[in-house]
């Protein structure tokens, strides 16, 4: 018979672990639907709000969303826009320029090529931070701040890791299909588009899934290079809940609109839970 | 359908190593040429320089009466089937031999086809044609239900059959397949060959077909092209490579069990092995010199009182096949082995170690040499 104590205790350390994962979000949700000088009370001592309101205050949400910007509801519309907009041009580009490059760097015979895959790897060693200036002078020059491009146009130039993930999913791919697509009238571009892309559905998900979220949740980018309120993406709009001296003013609408954004990031991981996984997991063994 | 020359076909691959030398050869149009030989022996480079896969660095192949060399794999109008037969896994069987045909439409899908009525005609009349095509090619095969299914749900042999069918739909002018049945099961890769073979004749298709299984070669091959370190070593029927090898390599790869070789010194067209003298007659005549005795295992027998081409051998096993048995033979240094009906068996295993092995000296074949030594009888 299998001892129950060992099990026990797994099962105590992952609630635990559950536990301190989740509370950062349980206390947003109280602080969302509490009054705000519950609310106030909250971010000056985290535990003195209840395990659940009293009264929830669920009407919340909707003024958080009213009151992002100068004018009521439009701002939060403009965010969750070019939110959107944001998220669908850099997930399609990422998906678009890391296959393409992952498949040439699989199949195509080039003189430089392991060189270039060298280099290419080498990059994912540089952090953003050192090329954050360099890149802001640069989309300077080209008049792009202020615009969505320096967030979008990257993403047509690929993702080292990415890259990487497409690359070696590709070359496991037997050469005998590339050959076979090749002399049914296949051109290189024919290959990837209409053999290899429906084949790499698993890294194509992992890509989308990861590039999601993160273009989802960036602020640092969207700071930098966007700075008029109709052009915000929802990361900067949860901002204008700041004062001028970067102290929290309702701080409710603040939590109301963090869960706002975060749905679409949760809903993700709940349909895509598998790929999600198995991202994490591929990362690990090839990285 | 068409011929496929090659002329001084060569390979020589980046670094020196050199795969493929001077093929001379003709493959007529409507015959089944097999090329067979070891692992490395150069058939399949030889082939994939057919199929446009590998280029080519000597010499000059001809499909029907154009020069391909320079010409890409997809416009050589072939169809190649590849060992692990390269189905397409995320299209159905339909859609993968639809697959070389939709890409050389005329008129595709795309706006073109909603706003344009002509161009939308055209089209559709496309799609009956490549769907009449598919059918066909399912009901030659006996494929037609599995169409709708995706290769994953299909056994080795369905796969191979689709793999052929994708071939079939293009009418090539020559098929090209590449060890086609070496992942099949050992039942079904003899169903399969012998279904290849109806199709060929059904057909009456050029095929070139790659294998290094001897006795798929001898089986399907109207000619066989028996390679060794990248040249053709015989080119010929499958009778005559066998009785008439052109020289020991070809001997020892053609049959099972191999060819028994063994060395000796011939004078006065009497051959001496080690302790025995064997009278070979006028075909061992002319000057002395050294020379390969090969015989058929099923030509060697147990010796009776007054054959005159008999030796002493040690019995090393006797291995019980059911139908008939192999006897393995110590001769001086060499093995031999004899086949031998299985009533024998009991004869051979109560023999003893010590036995006397004896041949007809006109089956016997004389070898030069060496590994490639020519036959000279």
């Amino acid at each position: 018979m299998k001892r129950r104590g060992p099990r026990l205790l797994t099962l105590a350390l992952l609630a635990g672990g559950a536990a301190l994962m989740l509370f950062p979000l349980w206390w947003m949700l109280v602080v969302s639907l509490e009054t705000p000088s519950n609310a106030g009370a909250a971010t000056v001592e985290v535990g003195a709000i209840s395990a659940f309101p009293a009264d929830p205050q669920w009407s919340n949400w909707t003024e958080a969303m009213r009151a992002v910007g100068t004018v009521e509801w439009q701002g939060f519309l403009d965010a969750l826009a070019n939110s959107i907009l944001v998220t669908f041009l850099t997930v399609t580009a990422t998906v678009f320029s890391c296959s393409l490059v992952g498949y040439a760097l699989a199949r195509v015979r080039f003189r430089g090529r392991g060189l270039l895959f060298a280099v290419m790897l080498g990059t994912m060693m540089l952090p953003p931070q050192v090329t954050m200036i360099p890149m802001f002078l640069v989309f300077r020059e080209l008049g792009w701040v202020d615009t969505i491009l320096p967030l979008v146009v990257p993403a047509f130039f690929g993702n080292a890791f990415f890259i990487f993930m497409f690359r070696q999913f590709m070359a496991q791919v037997p050469e005998a299909l590339v050959e076979a697509a090749r002399l049914d009238g296949c051109a290189h571009l024919g290959v990837w588009w209409r053999v290899m892309l429906p084949m790499c559905r698993p890294v194509i998900a992992i890509t989308a899934v990861f590039t999601f979220i993160f273009v989802w949740n960036d602020f640092l980018g969207p700071l930098i290079y966007l700075h008029s309120e109709e052009k915000a993406t929802l990361a900067i709009a949860l901002n204008s809940f700041r004062n001028q001296y970067g102290g929290l003013e309702d701080v409710q609408y603040l939590m109301a609109l963090s869960l706002i954004t975060m749905i679409p990031c949760i809903l993700l991981f709940l349909v895509a839970q598998r790929q999600f996984i198995e991202g994490l997991g591929s990362g690990a063994v090839k990285g | 359908m068409a011929n496929i020359t090659f002329e001084g076909l060569g390979k020589v691959y980046p670094g020196g190593v050199r795969a493929v030398e001077g093929v001379d050869l003709e493959v007529e149009d409507g015959e089944f040429v097999v090329l067979v030989g070891p692992s490395g022996c150069g058939k399949s480079t030889t082939l994939r320089m057919v199929a446009g896969l590998e280029e080519i660095t000597d010499g000059t192949l001809r499909i029907g009466d154009r020069v391909v060399n320079e010409v890409a794999g997809k416009d050589r109008d072939i169809a190649m089937v590849f060992q692990n037969y390269a189905l397409y896994p995320h299209l159905s069987v339909r859609q993968n031999m639809a697959f070389p045909l939709e890409r050389r439409r005329a008129h595709g899908g795309g706006l073109r086809r909603l706003i344009d009525p002509g161009y939308r005609r055209a089209a559709q009349e496309e799609d009956r044609t490549i769907e009449a095509e598919i059918a066909r090619a399912a009901e030659v095969l006996g494929i037609t239900d599995l169409l709708d299914r995706k290769p994953g749900a299909l056994s080795g042999g369905q796969r191979q059959r689709v793999a052929v069918g994708r071939a079939l739909v293009r009418q090539p002018a020559a098929f090209l397949f590449d060890e086609p049945l070496s992942n099949l099961d050992a039942k079904l890769r003899v169903e399969m060959r012998a279904e290849l073979k109806a199709l060929h004749d059904r057909l009456g298709a050029t095929m070139l077909y790659v294998t290094h299984d001897q006795e798929e070669a001898m089986t399907l091959g109207d000619r066989l092209v028996v390679m060794d370190g990248g040249r053709v070593q015989q080119c010929a029927p499958p009778r005559e490579v066998y009785e008439q090898p052109a020289n020991r390599f070809v001997a020892g790869f053609v049959g099972t069990p191999s060819m028994n070789f063994l060395e000796g010194e011939v004078a006065d067209g009497t051959m001496t092995i080690g302790e025995a003298r064997l009278p070979l007659g006028d075909a061992a005549a002319g000057v002395p010199r050294a020379l390969v005795l090969g015989l058929r295992p099923d030509r060697l027998r147990m010796a009776e009182p007054g054959d005159p081409c008999a030796l002493d051998a040690t019995v090393a096993g006797v291995e019980d096949l059911g139908d008939r048995c192999d006897v393995r033979l110590q001769v001086g240094h060499a093995e031999l082995v004899a086949r031998r009906p299985a009533g024998e068996l009991s004869r051979w295993t109560m023999a003893g170690p010590a036995a006397r092995v004896a041949f007809e000296p006109a089956e016997a074949l004389l070898f030069d040499p060496g590994p490639h030594g020519a036959r000279i009888r």
